[in-house]
């Protein structure tokens, strides 16, 4: 199978679905056994940290969840752009359904970041930090594209209308990227990437690039199960979903026969 | 062309007076609440009012908005003007202009008004002005945006802040900080070359993004 073709398909809301059955799932086992690992790990095993003590910790919750919640909203500006050029409709659908996910985690960035800046900086929130403030922002453009599909009646007006503010959004990710050297604060610089080797120890590093994973998993897992549910209800009047739903109460009434509790 | 359609949109927009006034009328009573709520005391009015200045300024600027393509919406004459002009952003970008004349531009003319009923010392005005004027482009620019996209809607307004101010934020944030450090008498050329930066970057890349917000709001109607 060539690229092309790849591509193709890949817009198929069909053939995904077909496809993903077990995707879902398997994400989902991968990101509880990942995130329970690195959890214990970090919290009860890791070494402490020589100034922080203990209250470093919820770095390993903090960090996972802010590196999602930037990352996440920039799938949403892709999605956004794949939609508007190629009018891919399962992109529309991604776009859709990334959204709370993405909110979901900015609102625990901000809430593990601010139950971290208690004991390290004296105060639950600061104002004049400009990553807090990115992050508040971040919170807000999620709930402006979430509020912007509810406004609009029409699907396919509200799935073009949602992909351009993503598009438009996506300019504030460089801001939050480079607000750091723009209002030096308080906030420490980055502690963790992918790409660079870190400055911790590896003790310490280790879980949090498990949690990192894990939450990665947990995101995929959420997304396409959603994704999935979403199809289902998009393309309600086809032939196929209706296949798929008969061939679905069969299965269930077979089961209930069997067992008698399910009716 | 674009002149023709500058000459439309002044004309319109001096004809509806009260698009203009209220706008700013919000402006100053806003301001006597916030005079009011410090306690009228002119020490603290002087000391927040870089803040309370730019902050109202954000919100009265969205006021203006609300109306930018709203007539011209429901009358079917924007539809008109998007199928009919090459490229399709001249009367838009038109519309813009003449939105700002009547919202930023006007207010950082009326800087000293401001600047008197917000107690703030003199040296400071120039830099007001200043930032005002280089400022606001992009707050129009980037506001039409959230404009277009809610104009078909029955109850845009409240969406249309809740889309748009987040982008307002670094404009609000080289706006205060050029203020405070004009007041107290430190260089604002950073903040300045930010806002012009910003200015620039809207002016240039909006336009198209308002064109397809307002054909996504057209097909919908």
């Amino acid at each position: 199978m060539n690229l092309t073709e790849l591509w193709h398909r890949m817009g198929s809301p069909r053939w995904f679905y077909q496809m993903s059955g077990p995707w879902g799932t398997g994400f989902a086992t991968l990101a509880v056994v990942l995130l329970v690992v690195g959890t214990m790990w970090g919290l009860a095993f890791a070494p402490a940290d020589y100034q922080q003590g203990n209250s470093f910790r919820i770095i390993y919750i903090h960090v996972p969840t802010a590196i999602l919640a930037q990352s996440v909203y920039m799938m949403l500006g892709v999605a956004g752009f794949i939609f508007l050029v190629w009018r891919m409709k399962l992109a529309d659908m991604l776009l859709q359904v990334m959204v709370p996910f993405g909110m979901g985690v900015t609102a625990l960035a901000l809430f593990s970041g601010a139950v971290w800046g208690r004991p390290t900086w004296g105060a639950w929130w600061v104002w004049g930090d400009p990553r807090i403030l990115s992050m508040l922002l971040l919170l807000f453009l999620y709930f402006g594209l979430y509020a912007l599909r509810a406004a609009i009646p029409r699907a396919e007006a509200a799935a073009r209308a949602c992909a351009l503010l993503a598009l438009v959004g996506l300019i504030n990710i460089p801001i939050i990227k480079y607000s750091v050297e723009w209002w030096q604060t308080l906030h420490q610089g980055v502690t963790f990437t992918l790409t660079e080797k870190p400055k911790m120890p590896i003790q310490m590093w280790a879980p949090l690039l498990v949690n990192v994973i894990g939450i990665y998993c947990l995101f995929a897992a959420n997304v396409i199960i959603r994704l999935r549910g979403e199809v289902l209800r998009r393309e309600s009047g086809t032939a196929w979903v209706q296949e798929v739903v008969a061939t679905h109460d069969q299965a269930r009434r077979g089961h209930s026969g069997d067992s008698g509790a399910m009716a | 062309m674009f002149r023709a359609q500058l000459i439309r949109e002044w004309r319109a927009s001096v004809r509806s007076r009260d698009e203009i006034l209220n706008p700013l009328v919000f402006l100053f009573l806003s301001i006597m609440l916030f005079a009011l709520g410090l306690g009228g005391e002119a020490h603290a009015l002087s000391r927040w009012s870089p803040g309370v200045l730019w902050a109202l300024v954000l919100l009265t600027n969205l006021l203006s908005l609300e109306g930018l393509f709203r007539r011209d919406f429901d009358d079917g004459t924007l539809e008109q003007m998007v199928l009919l002009a090459e490229p399709a952003f001249v009367p838009v970008v038109a519309k813009i202009l003449v939105q700002w004349c009547f919202s930023g531009a006007l207010i950082a003319l009326l800087t000293p008004v401001l600047g008197l009923v917000l107690n703030m010392p003199m040296t400071a005005w120039p830099v007001v002005m200043a930032t005002l004027a280089i400022g606001t482009p992009a707050l129009s620019m980037l506001g039409a945006i959230g404009a277009a996209l809610t104009v078909g809607l029955r109850r845009g307004g409240v969406l249309l802040a809740l889309l748009i101010l987040p982008f307002y934020v670094p404009v609000l944030i080289f706006g205060v900080t050029a203020a405070s450090d004009a007041m107290a008498g430190l260089g604002v050329n950073a903040q300045i070359f930010a806002l012009a930066g910003i200015s620039m970057l809207a002016v240039t890349a909006a336009p198209f993004a308002v064109v397809a917000a307002v054909r996504i709001s057209l097909e919908q109607a």
